[in-house]
């Protein structure tokens, strides 16, 4: 019985890179921890409700740029990927608009 | 003379006139960045659908500490999922979901680290990521699991149906919590994130084998743990978006 001997060369860890990761991933605990603590400290309202979704695109963003690398893509990739989701933009507009016209009419 | 004007009118190419990659992506991850577009709208439009829903059904205005379950106005999140193992009776809002947050969160983590050992052809340290990555999926199913299952028998109080009766927990039909459609939407949205979750999970399961066996090493690179990497952050990603505005608004 024959092993073969490996030949792949393996690179050292890049220790700013690896550094890097824990940063944003802290970052993420951290805005999540501070949603949770607003939750129980705050009077619930719009500022609130605010607040909450300014703090989710953060974390939505650095998951995206960092973790999906996206930030570090070409300009093209980035923005075929970012101009469609315009969309979304106008479904809520539409659709919240909408809710509220129900509740006036029940 | 002509050949001098050659070089100097040689024609410019554009990036897009074919012969290289304009956004510097191959082929499988551009793929799965679309596909992930695409999924990004199914997965708004369920949450703009509660948006509207819920905007289309009365608020409940009074104080946080009065509020009692109803069918007349939606519940407000934090009294509904409030419940942990093992602390019976003792009301946690929100403590049992951030903990999930948290879950998700970390196998995102272990996720990105596997990615970073497959551009150093590290094996090891690709099976050791994944390993973590495998069991932080699994975790948040198990958590799931349990949330789906208290939100369906209930708590012991119950709540009052319209015609008076009391019930216990929540189904497509009735809902202790609130109106039905409220339980609908959470089978729905948190349902149909968890199908992710779980098909996320194998097929990490299935880049742990093909990395575990060399699969990976004798192809000479590690894309395949990239592009399924991505799947799991937006999967991570999408968790970020249900927890804000299903758990927390």
């Amino acid at each position: 019985m024959s092993f073969e001997k490996s030949n792949v060369v393996v690179q050292p860890v890049d220790r700013e890179k690896v550094k890097k990761i824990w940063k944003v991933a802290i970052l993420l605990g951290v805005v999540t921890g501070i949603e949770f603590l607003l939750a129980f400290t705050m009077p619930r309202g719009n500022l609130l409700i605010g607040i909450f979704i300014g703090l989710t695109i953060v974390k939505a963003f650095y998951i995206v740029a960092e973790f999906m690398h996206l930030k570090h893509e070409t300009k093209v990739l980035i923005w075929s990927i970012l101009i469609p989701l315009i969309f979304v933009v106008w479904l809520i507009i539409a659709l919240i608009v909408e809710g509220g016209s129900i509740l006036q009419v029940r | 003379m002509s050949t001098t004007a050659a070089v100097i009118n040689k024609p410019q190419r554009s990036i897009w006139a074919g012969g290289q990659s304009p956004l510097k992506a191959s082929y499988g991850k551009l793929m799965m960045w679309f596909f992930l577009v695409s999924d990004a709208f199914t997965f708004s439009a369920l949450l703009v659908s509660y948006g509207m829903i819920r905007f289309s059904h009365a608020a409940y205005t009074g104080s946080a500490e009065a509020f009692n379950f109803s069918q007349e106005w939606w519940p407000i999140p934090e009294k509904v999922f409030e419940a942990v193992p093992f602390l019976h009776g003792v009301p946690a809002p929100l403590v049992f979901v951030g903990i999930m947050t948290f879950i998700l969160i970390l196998s995102s983590v272990t996720m990105v680290l596997a990615v970073e050992a497959g551009h150093r052809m590290d094996r090891r340290a690709v099976e050791k990521w994944m390993i973590w990555t495998i069991i932080g999926g699994a975790l948040f199913l198990g958590c799931q699991a349990w949330e789906w299952s208290h939100f369906i028998h209930g708590t012991e109080a119950g709540g009052q149906w319209i015609d008076g009766t009391t019930i216990f927990g929540a189904n497509l039909v009735q809902n202790q919590y609130g109106p039905p459609l409220f339980a609908s939407l959470f089978f729905f949205i948190t349902g149909f994130h968890g199908t992710h979750v779980l098909s996320g999970v194998i097929l990490n399961m299935m880049v742990f084998y093909n990395t575990a066996v060399g699969t990976y090493e004798r192809r000479g690179h590690y894309e395949m743990v990239e592009k399924v990497g991505l799947y799991w952050h937006f999967v991570d990603l999408v968790w970020v978006f249900v927890f804000t505005f299903f758990y927390l608004v």
